[in-house]
């Protein structure tokens, strides 16, 4: 283990104080705690209606709010969740920290474009918030017109404004990633050195691109359907209320792979670093990225499969389901297989590895279930979706972002955290989590469907089960918050390279000067490169200066 | 146990068959997952880091190994899939001699109207063992007819007709939700399908319109019918406008009642509207007029003006009466003015099931 006591030594986080320092920040590692405080923010708002909605759903009645209240907590829920935790939370607080740092770069290739996106952000979040305040929006995250266009009375206008300027954001992120992969790697540093994370970034950040202005349109004619009243959506106006669900699921089924993508990058640098293993089959994983970013595009109309799509329609959308799945499995055979003969610990970090593999497993595999057009019918529209996006998209992404958190925590603070609170909390989580959704799925092929604020007395036993579980979870999720902060102020210094890892993010002190390195690395070695114990003896200790090859 | 129960009731002929398909997913998924589970589990204790100094060698790879995976995973995909889509299939065609009924979505309530004039709100009355043929529009926004026990669902949407097809197996009462977010009452918009016995049923059908023509009173509504404020273009008739339905005495279970369309029925009704519209003008009865004759023109290949050729079937003909010009049939003149806004939904199915009796 590698050991720097040269403090105190200036780093990113003390270089510069007050808060115009902050705010008007260029440092992309800066930008990455902006954005990590504020999509915190919005993860505890949108928690606070996922319990409302949970407690709602107790009983069988419908007794704790009205029904117009219940649809706006979940349309609220879904979309400060989707659009301002989901989308931005590993890409934006962990990529923007991460990028620069792991290809050997001192920046963003536009740091100025990364700070506006954190505006844009910001911006899109205090609309969306404001609309919420001011009365709130029922029509579901999905906007599904007509009802969105004609006939909801909520702040549907307001709430597209909102999720409008932060698709800039996303954008400007997208486009800043691509550029700097591009340009800016460390001397050595091809693409099959790249860490897979890096991969996974820049698959995600191609959709991102490619996407989201697509969203951004729809949205936005909706609005304009709204306020001009022209028909667009609606047939009653002379439009077409399907050509909305073909616009909106064109980009909203790869913005699943927008929040998944960048999850499984984080879990191929946990699971080679804590196995300290190069990944099984690197480039096969890295490829599987590339594919479902591409694959994810052809893919949408398997959200409308009742929607009355020609039967040769919905046959090649549920054939290309099947297809993009087919890179996701092979990502989590290539983890298992990674473990093989690994040197195994089970540190945090791991221990998510571990929990994303599981949940995401089971998202993945009841997936299978909706892409088989005879299932879908009956089970679409139902609680079985409802636990299904969850595992993936809550499961998945929150599972790996808090595994990279606590990761790269050390060199994020400087400090390590708890390890005994820690673990429980990974174990909470995991508990909660499943005692939440999995009853789902039994509810949903018992048929109750989604979006219900009162249900049949029958479907109260797994209701109440999934309530408990929100609890535990709930519980699961403020733990790390707790002692991350409290690490900042007690935790103990962290070397450069606590883990130890390979990357090159851990070749410079925790926390990071501001410009990153002192000097700029030169790569002599393939991705994930844990030397032979005999080697090791040989060449001593791992350091950037005798990695001469 | 009534209390926790884990599998739904297999009600109609296509449940078996998507629950034979579930079953074989969950086996073979849950199979794999706990292998890779299980392998998980075996290498975390097998490989555990044993000293901090541990370096192990790498295993980089294996190409006979990763085309393995990807070819069975893709060929266990296709099982899969053409399992799942024969099933899609099967739904999507309904029966040469499935029993058509008229469903309008609207929020938020559902409204059947049987081919003999009967009409139900939220209570969707048939007979077991023979095919059932919805077709389904709505007045507002989207909707869905959900039946768990049927394991059928079908998006019902304004400006179109969607069919929904299912046979019930076995007499009893039924869920029947809106699976699609409507609105405020979304959660109330549900109904009871009710399957009889077909004898129970005739009883029904003939009971049904006796007691609507003379108490005007309508189904047992479940659900509070929540005024519809807050629309902006409101909806055509209030709820419960409904009432004064189906006139005429008892109709005979109406089965394509030819032109002379028996009273009371949805084709009767047609026909009087075809006359008071002044349809009649130039479509005339078995003779060509200005417009298309219509007598068995229900279901055939139509050649139109620009040398395309459409089906005339009730999406067909939903257009051709709201936006004659769109599909002109070959060798007509585009003179028919557009009904658009003039005709509400129930008028034009009335319309529909007119045009199809004409054999």
């Amino acid at each position: 283990m590698i050991v720097d006591r040269v403090e105190p030594r200036e780093n990113y986080l003390n270089a510069d104080y007050g808060i115009k320092s902050w705010l008007l920040t260029t440092d992309h590692k800066r930008i990455a705690l902006l954005y990590l405080v504020s999509v915190t923010l919005f993860f505890f708002v949108g928690g606070v209606f996922a319990v409302l909605i949970r407690l709602e759903l107790l009983t069988p009645q419908g007794d704790l709010v009205q029904a117009e209240t219940y649809n706006k907590l979940f349309t609220m829920h879904g979309v400060t969740m989707i659009f301002f935790f989901l989308i931005p939370a590993i890409p934006a607080v962990l990529g923007n920290f991460l990028v620069p740092l792991m290809i050997g770069a001192r920046d963003l290739a536009f740091p100025r474009l990364n700070l506006a996106s954190w505006y844009f952000f910001i911006l899109g979040g205090l609309i969306a918030i404001w609309a919420i305040l001011a009365g709130g929006v029922d029509t579901g995250w999905t906007f599904y017109t007509p009802y969105s266009s004609s006939y909801s009375t909520t702040y549907v206008a307001v709430t597209i404004l909102g999720i409008f300027l932060s698709g800039f954001s996303s954008i400007f992120t997208g486009l800043n990633f691509i550029v700097t992969i591009h340009r800016m790697r460390a001397p050595g540093l091809t693409w099959f050195r790249l860490p897979l994370f890096i991969w996974s970034l820049y698959a995600t950040s191609v959709i991102i691109v490619l996407g989201t202005p697509v969203v951004a349109i729809t949205l936005l004619l909706v609005a304009v359907e709204r306020i001009l009243r022209v028909g667009i959506f609606d047939p009653a106006l002379g439009g077409d209320p399907l050509l909305f669900q073909h616009l909106f699921w064109f980009y909203s089924h790869p913005a699943v792979y927008i929040m998944v993508l960048p999850a499984m990058g984080v879990i191929s640098e946990l699971v080679a670093t804590f196995s300290r293993k190069n990944i099984f089959g690197y480039r096969f994983v890295a490829f599987a990225s590339v594919a479902i970013a591409v694959l994810g595009f052809l893919v949408w109309a398997h959200h409308m499969f009742v929607a009355g799509l020609s039967v040769y329609g919905a046959m090649i959308f549920s054939f290309l389901s099947y297809f993009v799945a087919v890179p996701s499995a092979i990502k989590v055979f290539n983890w298992t297989a990674t473990l093989y003969k690994g040197s195994i610990s089970y540190q945090t970090p791991m221990l998510y590895a571990f929990g994303f593999i599981g949940l995401f497993t089971i998202g993945g595999v009841t997936g299978l279930f909706l892409a088989s057009l005879g299932i879908d019918v009956h089970v679409t529209d139902t609680y079985f979706v409802v636990a299904h996006f969850h595992y993936i998209m809550v499961g998945g992404t929150i599972m790996a972002y808090l595994g990279g958190l606590h990761y790269w925590w050390p060199k994020i603070s400087g400090r390590m955290y708890p390890e005994g609170w820690a673990k429980l909390g990974a174990l909470v989580i995991f508990i909660g989590f499943n005692l939440t959704f999995f009853p789902q799925f039994v509810l949903g092929y018992l048929g109750m469907p989604r979006r219900y604020y009162a249900y049949p007395d029958e479907f109260q036993v797994l209701n109440v089960m999934s309530s408990a579980g929100a609890s535990i979870l709930g519980v699961g999720y403020l733990l790390p918050m707790i002692y991350l902060i409290w690490s900042m102020r007690y935790g103990p210094r962290a070397s450069s390279n606590p883990w130890p890892a390979t990357g090159l993010e851990w070749r410079t002190p925790s926390p990071p000067p501001t410009e990153n390195f002192k000097e700029t690395p030169v790569v002599t070695w393939e991705p994930y490169e844990f030397r032979p114990r005999e080697e090791m003896e040989v060449i001593g200790k791992l350091n950037i200066n005798d990695e001469s090859g | 146990m009534k209390q926790l129960p884990l599998f739904p009731e297999q009600a109609s002929t296509i449940a078996g068959r998507v629950d034979a398909l579930f079953y074989f997913l969950l086996i073979i998924t849950g199979f794999l997952s706990l292998l890779v589970v299980l392998l998980i589990i075996y290498f975390a204790i097998k490989y555990h880091r044993r000293s901090e100094a541990e370096r192990p060698r790498p295993v980089e790879g294996s190409l006979p190994l990763e085309i393995l995976w990807t070819v069975f995973t893709f060929g266990l995909f296709m099982v899969m899939f053409f399992w799942g889509a024969s099933i899609y299939s099967t739904l999507a065609h309904p029966p040469e001699d499935a029993l058509d009924i008229y469903v309008i979505g609207k929020q938020w309530m559902w409204k059947f109207q049987h081919s003999g004039g009967q009409r139900e709100i939220n209570e969707l009355h048939i007979p077991v063992d023979r095919p059932i043929k919805l077709i389904m529009s709505s007045q507002d926004v989207i909707h869905d007819v959900f039946v768990p026990a049927f394991r059928v669902k079908g998006d019902v949407i304004p400006g179109r007709y969607t069919t929904l097809w299912f046979q019930a197996t076995k007499p009893g009462t039924y869920h029947l939700f809106c699976a699609e977010y409507c609105g405020t009452q979304h959660s109330g918009m549900i109904g009871r399908v009710i399957v009889m016995e077909p004898a129970q049923y005739q009883a029904w059908l003939s009971g049904n319109v006796i007691q609507q023509a003379g108490a005007l009173t309508p189904s047992p509504v479940m659900t509070g019918e929540a005024p519809t404020s807050g629309t902006p273009q409101g909806s055509t008739s209030p709820a419960g406008v409904t009432t004064g339905m189906a006139p005429g005495s008892a109709a005979p279970l109406a089965e394509a009642p030819g032109t002379g369309a028996a009273e009371g029925s949805l084709a009767s009704a047609g026909e009087k509207l075809f006359r008071d519209l002044g349809c009649i003008t130039c479509h005339r009865l078995g003779t060509q007029g200005r417009g298309p004759n219509l007598v068995g023109i229900f279901g055939k290949s139509i050649a139109l003006q620009n040398g395309e050729t459409v089906v005339a079937d009730e999406n067909y003909l939903r257009e051709s009466i709201l936006h004659p010009q769109a599909k002109i049939v070959a060798g007509f003149q585009p003179i028919m003015p557009p009904y658009e806004g003039r005709l509400s939904e129930e008028e034009l199915i009335q319309l529909i099931a007119y045009i199809k009796s004409l054999k």
